[in-house]
């Protein structure tokens, strides 16, 4: 299930609901990511994240095709927020629910990593006053890389 | 031919998008974003370094070779940074 809203998500509540009815699954897999406060050169008061509308929906329902293509999952969640976000806030919820915990932790693994190249997001840091756009990062093409077949 | 533009690429054109009729000489992704740098001097300074733009032409990701036609929604950004 693919969710992109500016509402915050009740993690615990997301997760129960992940899982109930299905006396077959044996484990819950969950990623939160939330706003850091420390950036290179100072603190961010805030972050507005921006998306593209329809692509956004269209790549995080391929993301999570694929993973329900590799991994036995009984069911997936992706939640991923825009508009105006402060330090602590919650940004993405990725969780995933199989029999076993390896495809479950494995599958959640993926869909952060393959999310954070892939769906049509970009942070404006609020820093000192200033605004900046945060620059794509290497080392998550690299962790995206890990999974390529 | 739609034109979408966003982060710091909309800023730097100066809108969020335009609807463009590029000459008949333009047919692939290269193509257009030359054809698109003509247009003013902040679409110029946008697209000066292709190597931090990415393109989707009606929403999946297209290679700077990809074929562009009337009537295609075709999205200019950054390097995506969600999660």
């Amino acid at each position: 299930m693919i969710r992109v809203q500016r509402e915050d998500f009740d993690v615990g509540g997301e997760l129960a609901a992940l899982s109930s009815g299905d006396r077959g699954i044996g484990g819950v897999a969950s990623f939160v990511g939330l706003v850091r406060e420390a950036a290179g050169g100072g603190a961010v008061g805030a972050m507005t994240l921006e998306h593209y509308p329809g692509m956004t929906e269209k790549k995080l329902a391929e993301i999570e095709a694929e993973a329900q293509r590799r991994w036995p999952l009984s069911a997936s969640l992706i939640i991923h927020r825009y508009g105006r976000l402060e330090p602590g806030d919650r940004i993405v919820l990725v969780a995933t629910a199989s029999s076993h915990r390896q495809a479950a932790l494995e599958a959640c693994a993926f869909l952060i990593d393959w999310l954070k190249t892939e769906a049509p997001f970009w942070k404006l840091e609020e820093v000192g006053g200033e605004q900046r756009w945060v620059e794509a990062r290497d080392s998550d093409d690299t962790a995206a890389a890990r999974w390529r077949r | 031919m739609r034109i979408l533009y966003f982060a710091w690429l909309r800023s730097r054109v100066g809108m969020a998008s335009e609807v463009v009729d590029p000459p008949a000489t333009v047919t692939d992704v290269a193509g257009l974003l030359d054809w698109l740098a003509t247009r003013s001097p902040g679409h110029q300074a946008a697209l000066a370094d292709r190597r931090v733009v990415r393109v989707a032409i009606n929403q999946d990701y297209a290679q700077p070779d990809a074929a562009v036609k009337t009537g295609d929604e075709i999205a200019i950004f950054p390097p995506v940074t969600g999660g």
